[in-house]
């Protein structure tokens, strides 16, 4: 037993997980050690988030589950030409999930869900190559959704829920290339603000043609953070009346956080195996643009061009005992940035999904879950095209070789009752 | 408990193995090479253009955007070592106290109608004291102000305070203190100053040609070729003794450089009226010189031919102004209209072109005199005095003529040729900065995001002092030695992006 753990654990380390763009798929740490799979997976209170729809199907009558998980990211670039490079400030970001659900009667449930599915932290040495397109960044949007599930019929359910998103956003960078104060300093914003408030949906449905398979959807609404009369401070710009002003102005700009449609099944076998398949389907098309407009009248605009975007997961669990589940999973995540439009903000190719864990039920009500995921990056040759020079107007490229990777370990429980 | 410790180890070997990596790193990687040159000590031997004077002086950022503390960098990745370089003080320029010889820097400057032009920073007071000297050694020993032959002059830093803050001892030589320090690679930028105080003066100077002995000259001449040859190769003699490398750059064509190209010699605009009153200003003069002539024993025939040379006549439009020259026999007045090739510098006073300077100054006096002349009139000698002296001629030290202009060109060419001669007998690199130059004036240097040319202010190339290059062109320079030391040594360096480095420091602060 205890060699077979090890195998997994040591599989699911050599192999990696997380997202394109700023999605980061972290909603759950059972769904997690299994690809991040979960749309047709009847297990938890996670459910909130993959598929309120089969909440009704879950056996007790309370369940609860809350986690954390612990993202290292580390992004590496290179410029061969020019003889450079640069690494990120390996960050720590610690995105929480805590869901609820309640059954209320056989044919009706209710639950809520707290949870982070967009965000972002980058953090480059300042003034380095590309600063010109970021410094740092840090972006984080908090989903809070209450939702209804109801079972149609013993082989039908649906499920859905309005969703509030409160979000924060800090994001420096150079003005352009060059431009400095008389002592040399780099001339720089930063945006800031937070508490951004929107409002948003999903809504689920599964299907249960036998005991031991399942079929699932679940759409998400896209949101459009729309931050206004946030906090922008200019600094280090020479004291000329060709240039802003140093100080603090107000800027608005609207970040959008796609709509995704998930469909999955899942499938038991002989008691003890779960297999499940999801299929992710990111509507990126939407972030044309991040246009910033400064409260001194000017503006920034930065194309983006996304495009949407496709996840394929697969996860398995094995219920190695009555009291220890071990899973695994892996993930292929496209990713929805264009080449040209290769910002080092979300330097995000194409990746590769590998995740791990195992829940120990410490007693009949209470488990504790483990799960961890790598993801793991081609290198990739890749530039940002579309940068303007605010003070020239001339359009030019910044790029080079860029590799990432994702370690996230994460901890959580699951209660029920 | 052991169990946890086996989950734990592989934890940290996961947390370890998922740091990215390139398959090439650049860091490790052989893009790089040195090839056969040892870069470990590099020496920077030059004038103001490799100290990294800019703007009309020298401060700190200028200095850090020199081309030799570019070079340096980019030669990290082929077994460069550490370049120190005398900084000043503030990013101010200029020495305390002495402002009048060593003002602070330039900065581009918007008036009440936001038209940009230099003006001297004055938020700040120079901090750089002209009398402290620095410990130590420096690897750029770029001095601004230096020719050719003051690189091999003992105590020469009694004579420049920029040598005298780094100046090993009173009697140190530029060239004594940079072997000393042994250089593996050395790069070698001198002899513009051999040329270019000549022109910035406007030509006031001696062109010393046939005059080998430099000890002789004053500021302002033109050293002789032959000497400057003798030298030139003297320096690199000593330089490559101990079996160093290095590269040489020539002498670029000093009339193409902003301070000469700014100030249209055509810009005397005029309207038709004015014009033609000029005309016939002018046309008056000639009348009031033949009556001189002829008053003074000359043919009336001949008066009238000398005289005749001052039938200038003027356009609707851009105009050549008149500058002054000899007074002979044959030009009794002294002055004459600009040649299309000839040059004004930017340090003439535009409000006094404005005023009549470079053609005539009107003052109601003279226009009454224009008045009889007009009716029929015959002015008194007295009268006619008046009129001619209202001919305002450009002066020498704001012009460079047709003569000093060739004086230039030809004691550059004969440089150049030294410099390339020097180069080939003895295997140096050599990067052709004059070629690029000329690009930079002829049509501009692409880049990515734009053009560097030879236009001031706007073209990016030159600081605002006109003379000296902005960090986007020591840029340039940086790719283009690195270019030539692929050619000659096969090294291979990485280039810089020409966009990532500024051009001119704007700023409010002046008065």
């Amino acid at each position: 037993m205890k060699k077979l753990l090890l195998f997994v654990l040591f599989i699911a380390v050599t192999l990696v997980t997380y997202a394109g763009g700023y999605r980061v798929s972290v909603q759950g740490q059972r769904a997690i050690a299994m690809g991040h799979t979960g749309v047709a997976v009847v297990n938890s209170a996670e459910l909130v988030f993959f598929n309120p729809a089969g909440l009704v199907y879950l056996e007790n009558k309370l369940n609860v589950s809350a986690g954390v998980s612990g993202i290292f990211s580390d992004v590496i670039f290179q410029n061969e030409e020019l003889g450079i490079s640069s690494e990120t400030d390996s960050s720590l970001g610690t995105p929480l999930n805590l869901y609820g659900s309640y059954k209320v009667n056989d044919w009706m449930a209710l639950g809520l869900g707290v949870y982070t599915p967009y965000g972002s932290e980058v953090a480059w040495p300042t003034d380095w190559a590309g600063s010109h397109l970021v410094n740092n960044i840090e972006l984080a949007a908090i989903y809070i959704q209450p939702v209804v599930s109801f079972k149609l019929s013993k082989h039908f359910s649906v499920g859905g829920g309005p969703i509030f998103v409160t979000g924060s956003v800090n994001f420096n960078r150079n003005l352009n290339r060059t431009l400095t104060d008389l002592e040399g300093n780099r001339a720089n914003i930063t945006v800031d603000d937070s508490g951004v408030t929107d409002w948003g949906w999903s809504i689920g449905a599964m299907f249960t043609p036998t005991d031991n398979f399942r079929v699932g959807f679940n759409y998400r609404s896209e949101i459009i953070l729309e931050a206004e009369d946030g906090e922008a401070v200019f600094s280090n710009f020479p004291n000329s009346p060709a240039t802003p002003a140093n100080g603090t102005t107000t800027f608005s700009a609207a970040l959008p956080l796609p709509a995704e449609l998930s469909v999955g099944v899942s499938y038991e076998f002989k008691e003890k195996w779960l297999f499940a398949f999801d299929f992710n389907r990111q509507f990126w098309d939407v972030y044309e643009s991040l246009d910033i407009q400064f409260g001194t009248g000017t503006s920034s605009i930065n194309p983006r061009n996304y495009k949407n975007s496709s996840v394929y997961r697969f996860g398995v669990q094995y219920q190695a005992t009555e009291k220890i589940a071990l899973r695994a999973g892996y993930y292929y995540d496209e990713s929805p940035v264009q080449s040209g439009f290769f910002a080092p903000e979300t330097p995000r190719n194409d990746s590769n999904g590998y995740t791990g864990g195992l829940s120990v039920a410490i007693t009949p009500k209470l488990a504790i879950d483990a799960s961890f995921f790598y993801l793991r990056f081609e290198e990739t040759n890749e530039s940002y095209d579309f940068s303007t020079d605010p003070v020239s107007g001339a359009v030019t490229s910044f790029g080079g070789t860029y590799k990432s990777s994702v370690f996230s370990p994460g901890l959580g429980v699951t209660y029920k009752l | 408990m052991k169990n946890t410790i086996q989950y734990l180890a592989i934890a940290v070997l996961g947390l370890v193995a998922c740091e990215p990596e390139f398959d090439n790193p650049i860091a490790e990687s052989d893009l790089y090479t040195n090839a056969e040159v040892d870069f470990s000590k590099y020496i920077a031997l030059g004038n103001s253009l490799t100290a990294g004077l800019a703007d009309g002086a020298l401060y700190i950022t200028g200095q850090e955007n020199s081309y030799p503390n570019i070079l340096a960098n980019q030669l990290k990745s082929v077994g460069g070592g550490m370049f120190t370089q005398p900084l000043m003080a503030d990013n101010v320029g200029g020495f305390v106290g002495q402002t009048a010889d060593f003002p602070p820097r330039l900065v581009l400057a918007f008036d009440a109608e936001g038209n940009p032009g230099p003006a001297v920073f004055t938020g700040q007071q120079p901090t750089t004291n002209i009398t402290t000297s620095l410990e130590g050694s420096f690897n750029n020993m770029g001095v601004p102000g230096a020719k050719s032959f003051h690189l091999t002059l003992p105590g020469y830093g009694a004579l420049n305070p920029y040598f005298g803050r780094f100046a090993s001892g009173a009697s140190a030589s530029v060239l004594g203190d940079a072997i000393a320090q042994d250089p593996t690679f050395f790069s070698l930028w001198i002899g513009n100053n051999d040329v270019l105080s000549y022109a910035t003066s406007g030509g006031i100077g001696v062109d010393q040609t046939g005059n080998v002995d430099p000890s002789t000259y004053g500021q302002n001449d033109i050293t002789d070729p032959t000497a400057f040859g003798a030298i030139y190769s003297d320096i690199v003699g000593q330089l490559t003794a101990n079996g160093a490398k290095g590269v040489l750059l020539n002498i670029p064509d000093i009339p193409s450089i902003p301070f000469f190209t700014t100030i249209p010699n055509n810009a005397l605009e005029l309207d038709a009226a004015t014009a033609g009153s000029l005309t016939g200003f002018f046309q008056a003069v000639a009348g009031i010189v033949t009556a001189q002539l002829a008053g003074g024993g000359l043919p009336l025939e001949q008066a009238q031919i000398i005289a005749s040379q001052y039938l200038f006549t003027f356009n609707e439009g851009s105009n050549l102004f008149l500058i002054k020259t000899d007074v002979t026999n044959t030009n009794p007045l002294g002055v004459r209209q600009m040649t299309e090739e000839e040059l004004l510098l930017l340090t003439i006073d535009r409000a006094a072109l404005a005023q009549g300077y470079g053609s005539v100054v009107l003052t109601p006096e003279v226009e009454q005199v224009l008045g009889i002349l007009l009716t029929g009139g015959t002015p008194t000698p007295a009268q006619g005095d008046l009129v001619v002296k209202a001919i305002s001629g450009i002066e020498d030290k704001d012009v460079l003529d047709k003569d000093e202009l060739s004086a230039i060109a030809t004691a550059t060419a004969a440089y150049n040729a030294a410099i390339t001669n020097i180069a080939t007998a003895n295997g140096l690199a050599f990067f052709d900065i004059a070629g690029v130059l000329a690009q930079g004036a002829n049509g501009g240097i692409p880049f990515e995001g734009g053009l560097i040319t030879s236009d001031f202010v706007s073209g990016g190339g030159f600081s605002l002092d006109g003379v000296h290059p902005t960090p986007r062109a020591h840029a340039l320079v940086v790719n283009g030695i690195i270019d030539a030391l692929k050619t000659t040594y096969k090294a291979s360096i990485p280039r810089v992006e020409p966009g990532n480095f500024g051009t001119v420091t704007l700023s409010n602060e002046v008065n």
